[in-house]
């Protein structure tokens, strides 16, 4: 691994750790309030579940998320969501009673069914996966919805099963026993994880890889997707089916955004989870009419964005900073051209400029100073020796391809400008050595202009008046 | 509960095919009429949408329009069909535009963006509806599975037709988004086929592939909001489940537009019919037909296969 390269994960690991501690940052402006106070105490027994079972829940999906993402399959975890009504539905009519074992035992079982199908049909029919994962999606959710329906027509007694609670969730009804049923599912993630680690490490990154090693591809597909299903089941209560979704995708995108490496974005996407659900839990607890699960899952869409923005390794406001400061750096140095032409032609005498000279604004000049490329003696602007070396530079790039184009490249020396506009930025020195060896060590350009050299910037520079 | 009625109702031909066509008229015609109008203008984007990969984008679309009609709601204090259509269409544009910019400026693929793009924006629909509209219900069984049932009785429109009386305003609304998309995917279609077969070179031949994609969505956000209020977030089964059985049978775009119609409208009819027979919703039980037609055309493809295969095996 090069230098520049840790020093990346060094910085990524930083970036993750800095957005873990966003929540932390606040609680110094929290302890002012009382409701704040009320929550950081946490003798709300009610909270407390709720804030422990976020947390497992997010922790869990935030180990699984990853997997899914890199193996392109994110959107599986919405057909999974919403597959498991049948098999809830299913649950509930065999014991008639909203008896928590049948009915994850039923989502759980049709979870993994409509995995195993939108894997047949994707193996047997010519349809891509988006196409037969949401095939499957709206055959299972209605087949859920229509078997819900069929079983309070058969049993209009029966108490039914909460579709309010199925579709948006309620973080606040997560009761002691399902902090624990949350903590069972974590731990068996965990274990699976520690123990299949390189088995789902292949498969992420590599499946045909895997199967040519002789792992058994098909049964930790399987695994995964029960392990998945198992999460949204159990999770599902607390934020929703379709919010489920979110938990899984949005921590790993944003640990994939930090890191590449698996184990990396592992514990990543599991720490913004973990950060994102006592964040949105506060939040929800402090203001009135806040939904936990809308809550959680907007806190970890605002962790995704200040990852997109100020990630290190490609964070976008970096990018943009680039963008900007090149832009910059090319008007500048077209500002150096336009100088180095008005001294051309009053022949280097004298070496000074007076604003709105060489058709330059103040604003500009200041630019100039700023960079240390020039500098004003009394109300006049004058190079500095790195500035005049800059414009002739330019100036000598800028000539130097229109030659190169005309005599080279079969150009007509009057259409050679605009691209020599272009080209004087980018050019690099050994571009340039190659060129002059290929030109011969030419003096003029092809309009016979002289192509500025070292020895005139040494020239001109033993002509400026010496200073004070 | 000895006495209980089974869980799967006796199948009665008079109850399921017959009763519905006489005794309940024109309540059924309305239905029928309006899941139709439906159903054929998002078999014919669905299609675009399979070619193009981007099935999920509109189940995607129909979780995320609802923070764009919750805002026009809070902006308006309205909630009239053409503020409502605004929104929605803006909620589907930003959908798009986060899914492209997140695919573009990121490595991450479509799959995992598109799946950033809608639970957000769901979570944040959720989140405004529970904070500043508390007193309008969101309403799970509606959300779900719309109200298909409820045309008949929904409000009349000026408009009569003889003996069958008003025509509800919900069969008229579905009327003339069904006419504007299919006029937009007319006078548009070689556009979209260019821009859906080869992006690559219909860019190089002078189509505006941007306007195409983005107009495709807008127009995907339009027939969403419209179906949403009648058949729920279902309407994904009407976007994907014609032009996916359709795909079985042929490979030219011409003839999948047709086959996805035909079975759009038996999808409809054969989804009605059984809703009547389990007395289940019509938009799951449209779904579900959808499904059985989707099966039956796999396993007979899958069969056909088999049987190919065995023919073309060379005899002892």
């Amino acid at each position: 691994m090069t230098n520049a390269n840790s020093r990346e994960h060094r910085g990524s690991r930083f970036t993750a750790l800095l957005l873990c501690l966003v929540p932390i940052a606040f609680v110094p402006f929290l302890l002012m309030n009382e409701q704040a106070r009320d929550f950081l105490s946490f003798r709300d027994g009610f909270l407390r579940a709720s804030v422990l079972g976020t947390m497992l829940l997010a922790l869990n999906c935030g180990l699984l998320g990853p997997l899914l993402v890199a193996r392109r399959m994110a959107m599986l975890s919405d057909t999974l969501a919403h597959a498991v009504l049948p098999g809830i539905a299913a649950g509930f009519l065999w014991s008639l009673t909203r008896d928590a074992v049948a009915m994850l035992t039923g989502a759980v079982l049709t979870g993994v069914l409509s995995s195993l199908i939108v894997s047949l049909v994707g193996r047997s029919t010519r349809l891509k996966p988006d196409a037969a994962l949401s095939v499957v999606l709206t055959v299972f959710f209605a087949a859920g919805i229509a078997l819900i329906k069929l079983i309070s027509n058969a049993y209009p007694e029966a108490n039914k099963a909460g579709l309010d609670r199925f579709l948006y969730g309620q973080a606040a009804a997560v009761s002691d026993a399902d902090v624990v049923m949350l903590a069972a599912a974590a731990g068996i993630t965990i274990i699976t994880l520690l123990i299949g680690y390189r088995g789902f490490l292949v498969m992420a990154f590599d499946e045909a890889f895997g199967r040519a090693m002789g792992l058994p591809v098909r049964a930790l597909h399987y695994l995964q997707m029960l392990l998945t299903t198992l999460a949204i089941v159990v999770s599902m209560e607390a934020v929703g089916v379709i919010l489920v979704a979110g938990l899984l995708i949005i921590p790993a995108s944003t640990a994939w955004l930090l890191s590449t490496r698996l184990h990396r974005v592992l514990w990543i996407s599991a720490l913004v989870g973990m950060a994102a659900a006592p964040m949105g839990a506060f939040l929800s607890y402090t203001g009135e009419n806040r939904p936990t699960g809308p809550t959680l899952v907007l806190c970890s869409g605002l962790m995704f964005a200040a990852a997109l923005l100020f990630s290190p390794r490609n964070g976008l406001a970096r990018k943009w900073w680039a963008w900007l400061q090149h832009g910059r750096r090319i008007r500048r140095e077209d500002t150096l051209k336009a100088i180095y032409r008005h001294l051309e032609t009053v022949d280097f005498r004298p070496l000074e400029l007076h604003t709105g000279e060489a058709s330059t604004t103040e604003g500009e000049l200041r630019a100039l100073v700023r960079h240390g490329l020039g500098e004003w003696r009394s109300a006049a602007f004058v190079l500095s020796p790195a500035g005049f070396r800059e414009a002739s530079r330019m100036v000598r790039n800028h000539r130097l391809w229109e030659l190169y184009l005309t005599q080279h490249a079969g150009f007509a020396y009057d259409h050679v400008h605009d691209s020599a506009e272009r080209m004087e930025h980018l050019l690099a020195e050994e571009n340039i050595s190659a060129m002059m060896r290929v030109l011969g060590g030419p003096k003029t350009d092809p309009h016979g202009k002289r192509i500025p050299s070292l020895e005139d910037t040494v020239e001109s520079l033993r002509n400026q008046p010496a200073n004070s | 509960m000895t006495n209980r009625a089974p869980l799967i109702p006796p199948f009665s031909w008079h109850q399921a095919i017959v009763e519905p066509w006489t005794d309940h008229q024109p309540g059924t015609l309305w239905m029928v009429l309006t899941a139709i109008l439906l159903a054929v203008p998002c078999a014919l984007l669905g299609n675009y949408l399979i070619l193009r990969r981007m099935a999920l984008v509109g189940d995607a679309i129909s979780h995320s329009v609802l923070p764009g009609l919750v805002l026009a709601y809070l902006l308006f204090r309205d909630l009239g069909t053409g503020y409502m259509l605004g929104g929605a269409i803006a909620a589907g544009l930003l959908t798009t535009l986060l899914i492209d910019f997140l695919t573009a400026k990121t490595k991450l693929k479509s799959d995992a963006a598109t799946g950033i793009a809608y639970t957000t924006l769901f979570a944040l629909g959720m989140y405004l509806v529970n904070r500043y509209t508390s007193r309008v219900h969101l309403d799970a069984e509606c959300v779900l599975f719309g109200e298909l049932e409820y045309i008949p009785l929904s409000e009349p429109s000026a408009l009569r037709v003889g003996e069958w009386g008003f025509i509800p305003m919900a069969v008229l609304i579905s009327l003339g988004a069904a006419l504007a998309v299919g006029v937009l995917l007319k006078v548009f279609a070689k556009e979209l086929k260019v821009t859906s077969f080869d992006p690559g070179f219909a860019r190089s031949a002078g189509v505006r592939v941007g306007f195409i994609h983005y107009g495709l969505m807008a127009l995907l956000s339009l027939i969403v909001v419209t179906s949403l209020e009648r058949v729920g977030i279902l309407v994904v089964a009407l976007l994907v489940l014609p032009g996916s059985t359709a795909q079985f049978f042929t490979r030219r775009l011409a003839r999948l537009h047709l086959l996805s119609v035909i079975f759009a409208v038996t999808g409809v009819l054969g989804g009605f019919h059984l809703g009547s027979w389990l007395l289940v919703p019509t938009a799951a039980s449209i779904a579900l037909w959808g499904g059985l037609q989707f099966g039956a055309a796999w396993m007979g493809t899958l069969a056909l296969q088999s049987w190919r295969r065995a023919q073309m095996r060379p005899a002892r």
